[in-house]
C-alpha cells in the first residue's frame, strides 16, 4: 500500500501544454474525486496518474519507487483505468469482457486459468451481472455497462483504481450505484481517483478533493476543506453556495 | 465447447478438401491407386502428377489462404474494424507492382522466380512505407497511409499497363493480377514458405492483445498491452506473410476478409479466438476454390482470383445485409 504522488509533473496533450508544474498526492486507501471545470486538464491527469501518458517533466512516484521503473505489466496488475464512456468493440459476452480485466495475469496462450476464474466468477456477483453474464457486452443499457466495466475494472483486486468520469451518462439511480462501488472499492484499503463533473456525488462519496482549474491544482484536501463557496466560485467562475444538512453537502450555482 | 468443435469441424473440411484436391484434375486419380503410385519404387505418370504437380500446388493454397485468413483476422482486430484485410494495408498492390514490374521489363522471362522475388520486395517495401507515413499517428493514420500506398501502387500497375510494350506483355500481366495456383512448383512453396510461416508466427504472437484491443487502445493500454508493438507486429507479420503468398500466386481478394466474419461468431467473437479459425477457413476456401477452378469452364481457364471475388462478393453481401437486420 502506497501513496501515489506527483511531482512537479507537466504534461501535453496534442502538442499543447495542458499540466503546469503540477504537484498532488492521493493517499493509501482514500477516494479522491478529481473536479474542475471542462478543459482543467482532469483526463489528461488520470492518464498521467494511470501511467499512460509520460509526463514532459515532473515525475510520478508509487511509494518510494518512480512509476516509470515499473514495467507494463506489473503496472497493469497494480493499477486499474477505466475511460471515459469505456467501449466494446465486438459483441463478446459480458462474462469475457469481465475477464478481460485480468489480462495482465494471464499466460501469453490458452485460457483463463482456474485460481482466475474464480475471481471473474467474484467480480460478476459483486456486481450483479450474474444474470447478464452470457448477454453481449455492446448490447447493455448505459446502468449495465457501467456495472459491467466496473468489473472489468476491478476482477484483479487493483491497488489503483483510476475511473474518468463514472457517471457520466447515467440515471440518480445508476450514478449513485456506481458511485457507491467505488466506495465500497475504497473501504476495502484501496485507492480510488476519479473524475467528477456531479460535485454533489462527489461530496457524498469522496474523501479527499482535488480542484484543478487551467491545469494547475487551486486547492486540495478533505472535502469540507475544499467545498466551500470561495473556492468553487473560483474554480467555476460562477456564483456558488454550499449548503450543508443531514443529507450531506449540496452545492448550488448561480 | 463451440471453439474446440469450430477447430475439428475445419480440420475435417481441410483433410477432405486436400485429399479431393490431390485425386481431382484432368487426370483423376483414384485414392488406392494414388496410394499404390506415390509407395512405388517406380516412377510413374500418377506419382509425377501427385507429387510434383497437385502436392505443391495444394500445399501453397493451403499456405496462402491460411495467412490470407490469419491476416484478415489480425487486421480486423489490431484496426478494431471489421472491414478491414490484407489489401488495406497496401501489401497486395505492392507485391502486384513488384511482380508486374519484373513481367514489364521482361526479367520474369529470363527465370520463372523473378516475378516472386519483386512481389516480395514490393510488399515489404509498401508496408515500410505505410509505417513510415502513419508513424506516430495511431490507427486511422494507419489506414490512411496504407490506403494512400495502395492507390499509389495500383497506379504504378495500371501505368504499366498502359505503357505495355507489347500486347503479349499487358496479358502476361493481367494474367499474372487474376491469381492463380496453376503450374506452381516446389520452388514457388520454397520461395514462399519460409515468409509465410515467419508472417503467421508474428501475427499468431498477437492474440491476447487483440483479446484487449476490444476494448479500446487506451483501455488496451491500461491492461498492459504494448499497443504499438501490437500493429508493428500485425503490418510486418502481413507485409512477409502475405507479401510473399501475393508474391507467388496473384492477388487473392475477399478470403482475408470473408474468413474471420465466418469463424468469429463460433468463438465468441472474441478477437485472438478467431485467428486459427480463420487461418483453417481461408486454407479450406482457397482450396475448395482452387479444386473448383479446374472444373469450371466459361471458354476460357477461370483464374483463381476472379473465381474466389465471384464467390465472396455475393456471400459478403449478404453478410452485410445479416449484419444490418440483426444489430440494431
Amino acid at each position: 500500500m502506497s501513496d501515489l504522488v506527483l511531482e512537479g509533473v507537466g504534461a501535453e496533450r496534442g502538442g499543447r501544454r495542458v499540466l503546469h508544474g503540477l504537484s498532488a498526492r492521493f493517499p493509501a486507501g482514500r477516494l479522491t474525486a478529481v473536479i474542475g471545470p471542462n478543459g482543467a486538464g482532469k483526463s489528461t491527469l488520470l492518464s498521467v496518474c494511470a501511467g499512460l501518458l509520460k509526463p514532459a517533466e515532473g515525475r510520478v512516484l508509487l511509494g518510494e519507487r518512480a512509476m516509470a521503473a515499473l514495467g507494463r505489466r506489473p503496472l497493469a496488475r497494480l493499477r486499474a483505468y477505466l475511460p471515459q464512456n469505456p467501449q466494446v468493440d465486438w459483441p463478446i459476452s459480458v462474462e469475457r469482457l469481465v475477464a478481460l480485466g485480468l489480462t495482465p495475469s494471464l499466460p501469453l496462450f490458452g485460457g483463463v486459468p482456474d485460481h482466475l476464474r474464480r475471481q471473474v466468477e467474484e467480480a460478476l456477483e459483486a456486481h450483479d451481472l450474474l444474470d447478464l453474464r452470457e448477454r453481449a457486452a455492446d448490447a447493455l443499457s448505459g446502468g449495465e455497462r457501467s456495472r459491467a466495466m466496473l468489473a472489468r475494472a476491478a476482477v484483479g483486486d487493483p491497488q489503483i483504481l483510476i475511473v474518468d468520469e463514472p457517471t457520466v451518462g447515467l440515471d440518480p439511480r445508476h450514478a449513485l450505484d456506481a458511485i457507491r462501488r467505488l466506495r465500497a472499492h475504497a473501504d476495502r484499503r484501496r485507492s480510488v481517483i476519479m473524475a467528477i463533473h456531479d460535485l454533489d456525488l462527489a461530496a457524498r462519496a469522496a474523501d479527499e478533493v482535488l480542484a484543478l482549474k487551467d491545469g494547475r491544482v487551486l486547492a486540495a484536501g478533505p472535502v469540507p476543506a475544499v467545498f466551500t463557496a470561495a473556492i468553487l466560485t473560483r474554480l467555476y467562475d460562477v456564483p456558488a453556495r454550499v449548503v450543508r444538512d443531514e443529507a450531506g453537502i449540496a452545492v448550488r450555482f448561480g | 465447447m463451440k471453439g474446440a468443435l469450430l477447430i475439428a469441424g475445419l480440420g475435417l473440411a481441410l483433410a477432405a478438401a486436400a485429399v479431393a484436391s490431390l485425386l481431382a484434375g484432368p487426370v483423376w486419380l483414384d485414392p488406392g491407386q494414388g496410394l499404390a503410385a506415390v509407395l512405388s519404387p517406380h516412377d510413374s505418370l500418377a506419382k509425377l502428377i501427385l507429387l510434383d504437380v497437385r502436392l505443391p500446388r495444394l500445399v501453397l493454397g493451403l499456405l496462402v489462404g491460411a495467412i490470407l485468413g490469419l491476416s484478415g483476422a489480425v487486421l480486423q482486430g489490431v484496426l478494431r474494424n471489421p472491414l478491414a484485410e490484407p489489401g488495406l494495408l497496401g501489401v497486395s498492390s505492392g507485391a502486384s507492382l513488384g511482380a508486374v514490374i519484373a513481367i514489364y521489363y521482361g526479367i520474369g522471362a529470363l527465370t520463372p522466380l523473378a516475378p516472386p522475388l519483386f512481389g516480395l520486395a514490393g510488399g515489404l517495401v509498401t508496408a515500410g512505407a505505410a509505417l513510415v507515413l502513419a508513424r506516430g499517428g495511431g490507427t486511422l493514420a494507419l489506414i490512411l497511409a496504407g490506403a494512400a500506398v495502395s492507390a499509389l501502387a495500383a497506379t504504378g500497375v495500371s501505368l504499366a499497363l498502359n505503357l505495355a510494350p507489347s500486347p503479349y506483355a499487358a496479358y502476361e500481366i493481367m494474367t499474372w493480377l487474376m491469381g492463380s495456383l496453376a503450374d506452381r512448383s516446389w520452388d514457388h512453396v520454397r520461395l514462399a514458405g519460409p515468409f509465410i510461416v515467419a508472417g503467421a508466427v508474428l501475427l499468431g504472437l498477437t492474440a491476447r492483445s487483440l483479446d484487449a484491443l476490444a476494448l479500446g487502445e487506451d483501455q488496451a493500454e491500461s491492461l498492459g498491452v504494448n499497443v504499438g508493438a501490437t500493429r508493428l507486429l500485425a503490418l510486418f507479420g502481413t507485409a512477409l506473410g502475405v507479401g510473399a503468398a501475393t508474391a507467388v500466386c496473384g492477388a487473392i481478394g475477399f478470403v482475408g476478409l470473408i474468413a474471420p466474419h465466418l469463424t468469429r461468431p463460433f468463438v465468441g467473437h472474441r478477437p485472438g479466438g478467431a485467428l486459427l479459425p480463420s487461418a483453417l477457413a481461408g486454407a479450406v476456401i482457397v482450396t475448395a476454390a482452387d479444386i473448383a477452378t479446374r472444373f469450371v469452364r466459361a471458354g476460357a481457364d477461370l483464374k483463381l482470383g476472379v473465381f474466389v471475388s465471384l464467390i465472396g462478393a455475393p456471400f459478403f453481401l449478404w453478410l452485410v445485409l445479416r449484419l444490418r437486420r440483426t444489430s440494431p
